[in-house]
């Protein structure tokens, strides 16, 4: 059992994988099979010819659960190759946001004022609303609903994390 | 070579490339085709087993006692279903197994067809990998791949679920020629610096270690073959896991016996009381380690492994190395001689002294009777009359599977076939059967219990049916043995639902299969006994009545640390030896 006085990380996973039926089933059963934890998981496919997909993790656990985490995924057949993005540090973390805010008069010129200040847009409004779309890390998303809470936030739809290192490498 | 051909006759030809020679399967209406394909051709011997967990099993057994591939053929729905203990049993063990399953027809997946379940879904986790081919284009590529990912790198059961529109369309079959997988590829080799500092390692240590495991049998013949010279140069003390048994001779002098939870009283405390550990293709599992904040404490731990995930996942090591234990034991062992290494004389021999001392203990020593079969006896007396033959020993699971691994002495990898990682009752008939099949001329006996016996008895008409002249050796002892030896130590010795109760009479049912029954109940009898069965050349079942009461020492009680095990003559106040935290534990 791992050492559980060993402090809690997390971790952002880049994972390479053939985009064939089943593939993330395979990577999310392993994660609920061996009891790791998913704080966020996108996936898209990144190359058409290559049949290859992306897929960003976002993970918690010890340092010796994050190393089983990336040799677990790593062993699965149809994946090409882990990268544990945090490790190599100030890797790119960004994720979209849709929020929907409701209200009229001076909470709406509120909402309004702060989703400038927030560099987010609004994508649909009607007399007594607002979508509004947003980018950034996932912290200044959780401030910006938080913000829009008693501004009559109505509802929010995210993508979770998607990442890439910097520099001129692929992973 | 490439060929036009239907689906199921593609399975048939990918088989024969693969240089398959016996499957073990049951039909059903989803694999009609492939029966087809199968009445036409005849090199390719198929066994029909009696219930699809057995193919598994057999092809288990044919797979660890011949280092080929086991190949499985079974129905839709059921069929697939019942065959998951068995994958699961491959898995754990990682055991190279293909397995084709039958599938509804295309159109029909999803609607929940007569016969459909979702085999893929179900089987994920409990295959290396495992496919569903809706092309009939693609079917060969993924026969091939399925046997390259199923034997390379750590082994274990790929499934290829295939639809029944597809067996019967047609398409073109590609040979095995570069069919890799575009991917998997598996690390063989370590890098020298790695071997460099395992080797100086090893080399400074006082109180060595080979602790060695099932990937010293799964990397082939020659792993064991260079372990051996390893040991002898090095002068190293060798134990090993239940899966390891074999890969080290029992005859040896450096050998220490098993280690675990039922191993010897010498292997756990050299475990203990090690300095340098070289874990050679074993795994850390809780029946080794014990409580594992007192594993090998102040120990430096080599670990060589082919799977990366292996690494660090119970216990942390000091020097991972990644590749296949052939290589990486040759690499070592060309390593130590060129830099003609030795480990300080004075030291090895005082750790020898230790480890005689431990050894004087005796810890398998047990109360000998003239009126009832101990257990333990029975084995060693199965083993004397049987060890100048050709023996392949399967088990099932419990007391008697321990009994197996302490008292039977194996000199030979590929001998010894048990489910060490799911702990399957049921295993050990088919396995006995697979390994028969893959050795017509040896002696091919399953050690059972008579509960887990009664787990896959209908095998026996397999036995019958295919000539195949496998001996079940039932340690009888009218109880589930080591659920009783646990309810005893645990529960305040309530028995609750641990008792045989109504068992067949085993002589007779041996007889009604087609078989034959021998039963002995007294020790003066038993060598007679045991010839009579080595000596008839059918199947037969053989009812060892011993004593009911026996347990299984020593043992690391759950929860306990290597230097806190029990010995047979201390084992008074058990319930006191394991706390609470312990009872937890399985
Ligand atoms: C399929 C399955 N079910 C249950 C168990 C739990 N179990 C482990 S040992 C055992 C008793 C086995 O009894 P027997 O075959 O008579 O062997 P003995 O211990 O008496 O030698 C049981 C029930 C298991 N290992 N496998
Ligand atoms: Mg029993």
């Amino acid at each position: 059992m791992p050492n559980s006085s060993e402090p809690i990380e997390r971790h952002t996973l880049s994972v390479l994988v053939d985009n064939e039926p089943g593939v993330l089933a395979r990577v999310i059963g392993l994660f609920s099979g061996r009891g790791y934890n998913i704080d966020s998981l996108t996936v898209s496919e990144v190359s058409h010819e290559g049949h290859l997909s992306r897929i960003t993790i976002v993970t918690t656990g010890t340092p010796m659960v994050i190393e089983q985490i990336k040799n677990q995924l790593d062993r699965l057949v149809p994946v090409h190759r882990v990268r544990d993005l945090t490790v190599e540090a100030s890797a790119l973390e960004r994720e979209l946001a849709m929020v929907k805010v409701r209200g009229v008069g001076e909470a709406r010129g509120e909402a309004l004022r702060l989703a400038e200040a927030f560099r987010a847009r609004v994508i649909d409004a009607t007399r007594e609303s607002f979508v509004f779309e947003i980018t950034g890390k996932s912290d200044k998303i959780d401030q910006f609903a938080w913000l829009m809470e008693p501004l009559g936030l109505v509802e929010v739809a995210r993508t979770g994390v998607v990442a890439i290192s910097r520099g001129p490498e692929a992973m | 070579m490439s060929k036009q051909m239907t689906g199921a006759e593609m399975v048939i030809q990918a088989f024969a490339d693969q240089g398959v020679e016996h499957i073990f399967g049951y039909p059903g209406g989803a694999v009609l085709p492939i029966y087809d394909a199968l009445f036409h051709q005849n090199h390719i011997e198929h066994i029909l087993v009696r219930h699809e967990q057995a193919a598994v099993h057999s092809a288990e057994g044919y797979a660890r006692s011949s280092g080929k591939v086991g190949v499985v053929l079974v129905t839709s729905g059921p069929g697939a279903t019942n065959a998951v203990t068995g994958l699961t049993d491959a898995l754990m063990d990682s055991i190279p197994i293909v397995c084709i399953t039958g599938q509804v027809a295309t159109h029909l997946i999803g609607n929940d067809a007569f016969q459909e379940c979702d085999t893929v879904g179900i089987t994920r986790p409990c295959t290396k990998h495992n496919y569903l081919v809706r092309d009939v284009n693609d079917l060969a590529r993924v026969l091939h791949e399925a046997f390259y990912v199923a034997q390379n790198g750590r082994p274990g059961p790929v499934v290829v679920d295939i639809p029944k529109d597809v067996q019967f369309a047609t398409g073109t079959y590609v040979g095995r020629e570069n069919i890799q997988h575009k991917t998997y590829r598996p690390k063989l080799d370590a890098e020298a610096p790695q071997i460099a500092a395992a080797v100086e390692m090893l080399a400074g240590a006082k109180r060595p270690i080979f602790y060695t495991g099932g990937g010293v049998i799964n990397s082939g013949p020659e792993a064991s073959r260079i372990l051996r010279e390893l040991a002898r140069l090095t002068g190293v003390p060798v134990t090993s896991t239940l899966m390891g048994l074999g890969a080290f001779p029992a005859a040896n002098r450096q050998w220490l016996g098993m280690l675990g939870m039922h191993g010897t009283y010498e292997a756990n405390m050299a475990m203990h009381g090690c300095d340098v550990m070289v874990c050679i293709g074993a795994r850390f599992d809780d029946r080794i380690t014990g409580r594992l904040d007192a594993f090998a404490p102040g120990s430096k731990k080599i670990h060589i492994d082919i799977d990366p995930s292996s690494i660090n996942k119970n216990v942390k090591v000091d020097l991972p190395i990644i590749g296949d234990c052939t290589r990486v034991l040759a690499d070592m062992l060309a390593a130590w001689k060129a830099r003609d290494l030795s480990i300080d004389k004075a030291a090895l021999d005082a750790w020898w002294t230790q480890i005689d001392r431990w050894r004087g203990r005796n810890c398998l020593a047990y109360r000998q009777s003239d009126e009832i079969i101990k257990p333990q006896y029975a084995i060693e007396r199965l083993y004397n009359l049987t060890k100048d033959k050709d023996v392949y020993i399967s088990t099932e699971v419990g007391q008697h599977q321990m009994w197996a691994a302490q008292f039977f002495r194996f000199e030979e990898p590929n001998r010894w076939m048990t489910s060490g990682g799911l702990g399957t009752m049921g295993y050990g008939l088919p396995a006995a059967i697979g390994a028969q099949k893959a050795h017509p001329d040896a002696l091919c006996i399953d050690i059972a219990g008579e509960a887990s016996i009664l787990m896959n008895m209908q095998e026996m008409s397999t036995a019958v049916q295919f000539d195949l002249p496998v001996k079940i050796f039932i340690l009888n002892n009218k109880y589930m043995g080591m659920v009783r030896q646990w309810q005893e130590l645990l529960h305040g010795a309530r028995y609750s639902h641990s008792y045989s109760e109504a068992l067949p009479d085993f002589v007779k049912l041996a007889d009604a299969y087609g078989g034959v029954g021998i039963r002995c109940d007294k020790p003066s009898d038993l060598d007679a006994a045991i010839e009579e069965m080595i000596a008839i050349k059918r199947p037969v079942i053989f009812d060892c009545i011993v004593d009911q009461q026996e347990n299984c020492f020593p043992m690391i009680p759950s929860g306990r640390a290597h230097n806190e095990m029990i010995l047979g003559d201390m084992a008074v106040d058990l319930d006191e030896a394991i706390t609470d935290e312990g009872k937890m534990l399985v």
